[in-house]
């Protein structure tokens, strides 16, 4: 049996059970984790799961069931309990659902992947992590940590339309941070990005990091930083470097145009939206220097697939236009409910997960200047880098971010170090700040997006370029 | 689940340090939005997870592959993975033959509960939001596992959890019911509808106030967000190793009127009864009349810190630490019967409000992020209703507030103001930990900014 039969069951079996319409994704996953601190292996991490999905819709109901046994019939009684669930829903009935059209896909997919990182021997890993982060504490750093990891998902995917899908894809990532600790002081810095950085490729990325090439600056900035100045308290012109820009992208734009958030699926957990659909097409989202792109075709960025969850084949759409509001992240359901003609947006986080509207690659497209020109033509402003800590509102529109370092900028040059950056703002009135725009643009992988009730993680990435912004309110404190 | 965790060890053979896992996991949530169930979903999950220290190296690994094939592959996945890694410094040997110090929660009614039933209550709580918009969860739950290892430590346990999660909503204004219990018959969708509504239509017309520093009185949601970042990070045995968090043991770090405990086996306590080490839980104090004690420890940072497990082991937390899931606030003793004050405010913070000259009454906290491991200084926002407090009595609602506050500070010695005498039990968003709390009057709180812009 193989597993496009056991999909094809449980369809079949939730059919049977009265829905009018079902689908099911048989996954297998391995990951592979393994973190190191000063020089040592902390903890490696190897795990392996595999299991079927099923969604039904009965009447305006959902139900989804999933278990871990990929036996013929296992598959028939998840669907069978899929339809089941999805009756239930009845008691509180909502609006009819219907899905918008994508076509009955088939098809097969694979991200590219040049070494396959589970190829690559555990002591050639385990020696990369140790040798940094026993370089960064030589450094000084008290504590020294680096992490990589590694997912390998296949899935089989077949609906009561039609499709029959597979794909495969393999994502991996790494990264190093130092941390010193002072008197009642704890500082860190990280490369390339906290918890690293991440794509749909093979162990080519990690090596390409040259993670050993960084680590003993990353222990001498987190020392520096001891004793670094304060971030001033203000209002000032700020340049985001593109790692904190991807974050930024992420929070308050990318979760800002999910549809299920902005049609109130999402209300009680994480939350609404600031947009109103009533805007779309017109709201002044940012300057003209925002182009916001959903892009699931990228080669090699974490938010890439052929095909989402629901078979809507991968497709690029713009999100913001020119600073206006033109697109959202949307499910075959919720389109329909908002009146649009696209989906594509739609994934779980394994087998056991229900498909949900996420984030695929959300990025920002590059601009004409280069950070160096930017900071060449600040006259007073501060250059923050970095992610630190990421807080925002449930309607994604107040946001405070700290980042790990900052820098002061005076007469169009880079100065002095500076501790504890943070800056707070509001949505629309800090992108319409934006002014300047770099082209030097770099897909950041987020591998730890959460969403959902079950909790989901996803991971989503973010093409971002560094930008500056003004009249933005630095130094927060408690 | 004995049976395979039996086998796993038998598989891995003799000479080795092993310790083996069985969990199986049901969970079923009912989730509703626009006052109707949008989704609806289940899951049953066996997962075996193994752990070996073999020629002093130590590697782990998973599966939910429960066939011969699988555990075998398991098997020699984990023992080719600990034959390439780097010895184990700080490996702490396995968790010795100890007893269950008991048995946990278990309800049969609600690890059996049907989609119906959980439909039911979502079905009562829109019913009794009278007409307003609701969102929200019914989750039923239930875990039990086995746990033994090649030092002779066997134990077994399960739990069951039912948890409501869910807002009314006016207006743009947001009234929130949220409860957890190891008991179906504990969680009433019509009570929590009726709640959460009332407070939804007492915030409508919110007025902006200006930030800065003010006194509140933080109901258990609220609260329950506290003793989340102290249970990750306040008192987390890794970071208190490395010296990245404030826990001072032996130090009057908190108000007296504080005794923060772990206790998955009291009455509100959920969870199995044992640690990924397969320690048995126990009743931990974190902190005793203001007085820290002792921070959350497994093996490793246990041994590492030369004290005791405290049993708050957790899967990975060689890189994380330690973690209690069950964590309570303990209330203050009852003085009297509750104090009604009208719809706005939850009957177990209703008594301390009376002293609050001019404060915020403050329902929920939401995104908070650690801007400082050490002095754990924490921004966030306030969420589902705030309201000004002028002379013990509520005379406004309030709109949301960033803030931005060191956790331990607002609970310094002093800075207690009032403990209320009821607790509520709260999961999180992951159904993987509780907090039980009451509410608490505090003497200031930094609201940083105006959450809307």
């Amino acid at each position: 049996m193989t597993h496009f039969d056991a999909a094809t069951a449980a369809v079949q079996a939730a059919l049977d059970a009265g829905a009018r319409y079902a689908d099911a994704r048989v996954m297998h996953r391995r990951y592979e984790a393994m973190s190191a601190k000063n020089g040592d292996i902390e903890e490696l991490s190897q795990s392996e799961d595999a299991g079927i999905g099923v969604r039904a819709l009965v009447g305006s109901g959902w139900g989804f069931y999933a278990v871990p046994d990929l036996s013929d019939a296992a598959a028939r009684a998840a669907g069978g309990r899929a339809a089941k669930t999805a009756a239930a829903s009845a008691r509180v009935p909502g609006p009819v659902a219907d899905l918008t059209p994508v076509g009955a896909g088939t098809g097969s997919w694979a991200s590219a992947c040049e070494i396959d990182p589970f190829s690559v021997p555990l002591s050639e890993k385990g020696d990369l992590l140790a040798h940094a982060t026993k370089t960064m504490h030589e450094h000084g750093a008290d504590v020294a940590e680096g992490l990589y990891q590694i997912w390998d998902t296949e899935k089989w995917f077949v609906s009561s339309e039609g499709h029959r899908i597979d794909q495969h894809i393999r994502e991996c990532g790494a990264g190093i941070s130092s941390t010193a600790i002072g008197d009642g002081e704890v500082q860190r810095r990280s490369y390339p990005a906290y918890r690293g950085q991440y794509g749909t490729r093979g162990w080519e990325l990690v090596r390409e990091l040259d993670l050993a090439a960084h680590a003993a600056r990353t222990a001498d900035e987190a020392r520096a930083l001891l004793t670094a100045p304060l971030c001033p308290a203000g209002e000032t012109t700020l340049i985001l470097g593109g790692e904190q820009m991807a974050l930024q992208i992420h929070e308050s734009v990318g979760h800002a145009i999910e549809l299920d958030r902005i049609l109130g699926w999402e209300a009680a957990f994480a939350g609404t939206s600031w947009l109103d659909l009533d805007q779309l097409g017109s709201l002044h989202y940012g300057s003209e220097l925002m182009n916001i792109t959903i892009d699931p075709t990228i080669p090699g960025a974490l938010g890439s697939f052929g095909f989402d969850d629901e078979g809507t084949p991968a497709a690029r759409r713009d999100a913001v236009r020119e600073g206006r509001w033109v697109g959202v992240l949307a499910g075959r359901d919720s389109a329909t409910v908002a009146g649009l003609d696209y989906a594509g947006s739609v994934r779980a986080d394994g087998w056991s997960r229900l498909p949900m509207v996420r984030m695929t690659n959300v990025g920002l497209e590059p601009g004409p200047h280069t950070l160096a020109e930017m900071v060449a033509a600040t006259d007073d402003g501060i250059f923050m880098e970095t992610n630190r800590s990421w807080s925002i509102d449930d309607k994604r529109l107040n946001f405070q971010f700290g980042t790990e370092i900052a820098y002061e900028i005076k007469n169009g040059r880079q100065g002095r170090m500076l501790r504890n950056p943070t800056y707070t703002g509001i949505g629309p009135v800090f992108w319409r700040s934006m002014d300047m725009l770099s082209s030097e643009s770099v897909a950041w992988g987020t591998p730890n997006c959460g969403k959902g009730q079950p909790g989901q993680i996803g991971h989503t990435g973010h093409p971002a370029a560094p930008a500056r912004f003004q009249h933005v309110r630095v130094g927060v404190r408690g | 689940m004995e049976d395979i965790a039996r086998r796993v060890l038998e598989m891995v053979g003799p000479g080795v340090e092993a310790e083996v896992f069985v969990g199986h996991t049901a969970l079923a949530l009912t989730r509703f939005a626009n006052s109707f169930i949008h989704q609806n979903v289940a899951e049953a999950t066996t997962s075996v997870r193994l752990r070996l220290h073999e020629g002093g190296r130590t590697a782990s690994g998973s599966t939910t592959i429960t066939t011969d094939e699988g555990l075998t592959g398991l098997v020699r996945r984990t023992r080719a993975a600990a034959r390439l890694l780097p010895p184990d410094q700080g490996w702490p040997g396995l968790a010795p033959p100890a007893p269950l110090a008991g048995e946990g929660n278990w309800d049969e009614a609600t690890a059996q509960a049907a989609p119906d039933t959980r439909a039911d209550r979502v079905r009562a709580f829109v019913d009794a939001a009278g007409g307003l918009e609701t969102a929200g969860y019914c989750r039923t739950m239930h875990a039990a596992g086995a746990f033994a290892n090649s030092a002779g430590q066997s134990v077994a346990g399960r739990t069951a959890e039912v948890a409501m999660d869910a807002i009314a909503r006016i207006d743009g204004a947001d009234g929130l019911a949220r409860l957890a219990s190891g008991r179906l018959s504990e969680v009433d969708g019509a009570v929590l509808g009726a709640r959460a509504a009332a407070k939804a239509r007492a915030s409508t017309g919110a007025v902006e106030l200006p930030p800065g520093r003010y006194e509140v009185v933080l109901e258990a949601p609220a609260v329950a967000d506290l003793l989340q970042n102290f249970a990750l990070y306040g008192f987390n045995g890794k970071s208190y190793n490395e010296r990245r968090a404030f826990a001072e043991p032996g130090a009057e770090q908190f108000d007296q009127r504080i005794t923060l405990v772990d206790d998955v086996l009291g009455a509100t306590g959920l969870g199995l009864p044992f640690d990924a080490d397969g320690t048995p839980k126990r009743r931990v104090a974190f902190v005793s009349s203001g007085v820290t004690e002792l921070v959350a420890h497994d093996r490793r940072t246990a041994a590492e810190a030369g004290a005791e497990s405290t049993g708050h082991a957790i899967p990975g937390g060689a890189a994380f630490g330690a973690m209690p899931a069950s964590m309570r606030l303990e209330p203050s003793p009852a003085t009297g019967a509750p104090v009604e004050l009208g719809a706005v405010v939850d009957p177990a913070a209703a008594p301390l409000l009376a002293s609050v000259e001019r404060g915020l009454l403050v329902t929920d906290l939401w995104y908070t992020r650690v801007l400082d491991p050490k002095s754990l200084v924490v921004t966030g926002l306030t969420r589902n209703g705030v309201w000004l407090i002028e002379d013990g009595e509520i005379t406004t609602p309030v709109r949301n507030f960033r803030f931005t506050q060191s956790y331990p500070q607002a609970l310094a010695p002093g800075a207690v103001l009032g403990v209320g005498a009821e607790v509520t039990t709260v999961p999180d968003g992951w159904g993987a930990a509780w907090r039980t709390a009451p509410a608490l009057h505090l003497g200031s709180w930094n609201f940083t900014g105006g959450a809307s812009g």
